[in-house]
Parts: structure tokens; C-alpha cells; sequence
């Protein structure tokens, strides 16, 4: 008869430890919906609540939406941390600008950057300039090529085909 | 065959060696490939290819529009043949000469002015325009 009464009050026990536990789970996954809702970035995000375990999964708008979502969810009253942060986000894709140069223009300044840049390049001389860039004459050292090269690239001119230089 | 094929290599080694906000496109004939190299050895290394592909570099089917990080407050070694370079006034040889720094001398960058010219002071403090050809990012 003990054995039995003892038995009812365990078993009341833990129907009441259920019953209190599990209202707990639920007030805090509203609570933590209600928080997370603040942030329209956050509308991907669907939250589960385990023991006072907040796991946050779904897709959200970015890295920093992603820390921020975990934050939100930790600072709810009841939560166990950490928060199990299962939120996804894809990273932007950076488009690069054109490259400047094909819009550039062979313009008065565009010129005087070339002349400029061969005023040390005593071995050329600066015939002119064409449709397709600066015509340049003379002779230089396979690596002075290159310093010309990079000094036309940097002003953006092409180096005109018809240019007669002579490697020494 | 296409210019897209031909210096394929190159915008490979590019993106390989950590090239930042590469593009390429290709107009009248010409690939313009545009970014900023990490370093002066990655700058470097790409020229040479670019020569290597097309020996001489004689083409006129490439424009390289690569320049080399460097912000402001960076280090710049002057690399002038032997002569002093010059520092002017205003981003242009119309410049009033306003200083001088050694050949293998080490400036401040202050500002990228353009590709051409950038804004750099010396040790002493002199500031000044000089020309980008003659510095390089150490």
C-alpha cells in the first residue's frame, strides 16, 4: 500500500515536472520568435527550443544577420547557451567594376602622361600617336621593354603595332 | 584565336597569386585585364608572363591595367635608373619642382593622385606629385 503511494506521488512527480517543463520550452521558442522578428533580416530563420536549448536554422541575409539572430535569441530570459547557430546565409558575389581602361580616350592628358613617362627613356622617341596608340621608336634592353610597357599600360595606351623598336 | 584563350595563363596566375577586384573584357581587338596584385613580386610576375606569351609584347592585343596595393602611409622605394626624382607641385611635368628624392631612397605613399602620379613625402618631409613609373611598393 506505502510502495503504491509512493508510487502515485512519483509518478505525480513527473507529470508535473512534464508539465512544467514543457510550457517552458514553448514560452521561450515565442519569446524567441517575438525577438527574432524585430529584424526583417531574420525572416528566414526558424528557431527550435530543446530544454531551454535554442537551436536557430533556416536561411538569413548575411554574416552579421547570422551573429546578430544568435545574440537576439541568447539574451531571451530561459535560454541555455549556447545558442546551436545552424543559420546559413550566401555570400554576396562581388562584381568588379570594367576595367577603366576601355573607356579611355587618347586625350591631350592621356598624351602628356606618355611623354612624360619617356622623358627617362632616352634611347625612344615618340613618333606620334595612332587610332590604336603611342608609336614609339628605338632600342632598348628586354627589361626597359617591360618599364615601357608598364609606364604605357599605367597612362592606359596600347603600344601602336607599327612601332619599330629593337630589342638589344 | 580568341584573346580570352590566348592570355587565359595570365588571368589564371592572376586570380592564383590573390589579383583583387580582377576583370577582363575583351574590345576592338584588345583584352583589357584590370586588378590589384598583392605585391610588387605578384606585379612582376605577371609582366613576365605576359611577355612570355606574347614575346615582345608586340601585339598591341593586351592592356594590362594591373596595379600593385599600396595605401596611404605605405612604403615606396624610388626606383629611378640613378637619377634623383623629381617632386612637383601639381600631378603633371608642369609641376613647379618643390622636391627631390634619391634614387633607392624610401617615400611615403600619401595619395594615389591617378595611375600615373601619386602623392608621396619624404623622409625630410618634403612633399610632392612624382611620377608612379619610378616608385614601387616595397
Amino acid at each position: 500500500m506505502k510502495f503504491t503511494k509512493m508510487t502515485i506521488a512519483a509518478a505525480l512527480l513527473v507529470a508535473v515536472a512534464f508539465t512544467s517543463c514543457k510550457p517552458k520550452d514553448a514560452d521561450i521558442l515565442s519569446k524567441v520568435e517575438t525577438a527574432l522578428k524585430a529584424d526583417p533580416k531574420a525572416a528566414g530563420t526558424k528557431a527550435e527550443v530543446k530544454d531551454g536549448v535554442v537551436t536557430l536554422s533556416g536561411e538569413v541575409a548575411d554574416a552579421e544577420c547570422k551573429a546578430s539572430c544568435e545574440k537576439v535569441a541568447g539574451e531571451v530570459k530561459g535560454v541555455k547557451l549556447p545558442v546551436v547557430n545552424n543559420l546559413s546565409f550566401t555570400a554576396p558575389v562581388v562584381v568588379a567594376p570594367p576595367p577603366a581602361s576601355l573607356t579611355t580616350s587618347l586625350d591631350e592628358a592621356t598624351m602628356q602622361k606618355v611623354k612624360d613617362g619617356l622623358k627617362d627613356m632616352k634611347t625612344l622617341t615618340l613618333a606620334g600617336f595612332s587610332g590604336k596608340g603611342a608609336i614609339i621608336n628605338g632600342e632598348l634592353t628586354k627589361e626597359a621593354k617591360i618599364k615601357l610597357m608598364q609606364m604605357l599600360a599605367s597612362s592606359k595606351v596600347l603600344l601602336d603595332p607599327t612601332s619599330n623598336i629593337t630589342i638589344k | 584565336m580568341a584573346l580570352q584563350d590566348k592570355y587565359a595563363e595570365l588571368v589564371a596566375a592572376a586570380t592564383a597569386h590573390g589579383v583583387t577586384g580582377l576583370s577582363v573584357a575583351e574590345q576592338d581587338g584588345v583584352l583589357h585585364v584590370a586588378g590589384t596584385a598583392p605585391n610588387t613580386a605578384t606585379y612582376d610576375a605577371l609582366w613576365a608572363l605576359y611577355d612570355k606569351i606574347d614575346p615582345g609584347m608586340t601585339s598591341a592585343d593586351l592592356m594590362m591595367n594591373i596595379d600593385i596595393k599600396a595605401d596611404a602611409g605605405a612604403q615606396l622605394k624610388v626606383t629611378t635608373d640613378a637619377t634623383n626624382l623629381n617632386l612637383r607641385s601639381t600631378p603633371s611635368t608642369e609641376g613647379e619642382i618643390v622636391g627631390k628624392a634619391a634614387h633607392g631612397e624610401t617615400v611615403t605613399l600619401v595619395e594615389k593622385t591617378d595611375d600615373s602620379w601619386w602623392k608621396v613625402k619624404t623622409a625630410d618631409g618634403e612633399e610632392g606629385y612624382a611620377f608612379a613609373q619610378y616608385l614601387s611598393p616595397m
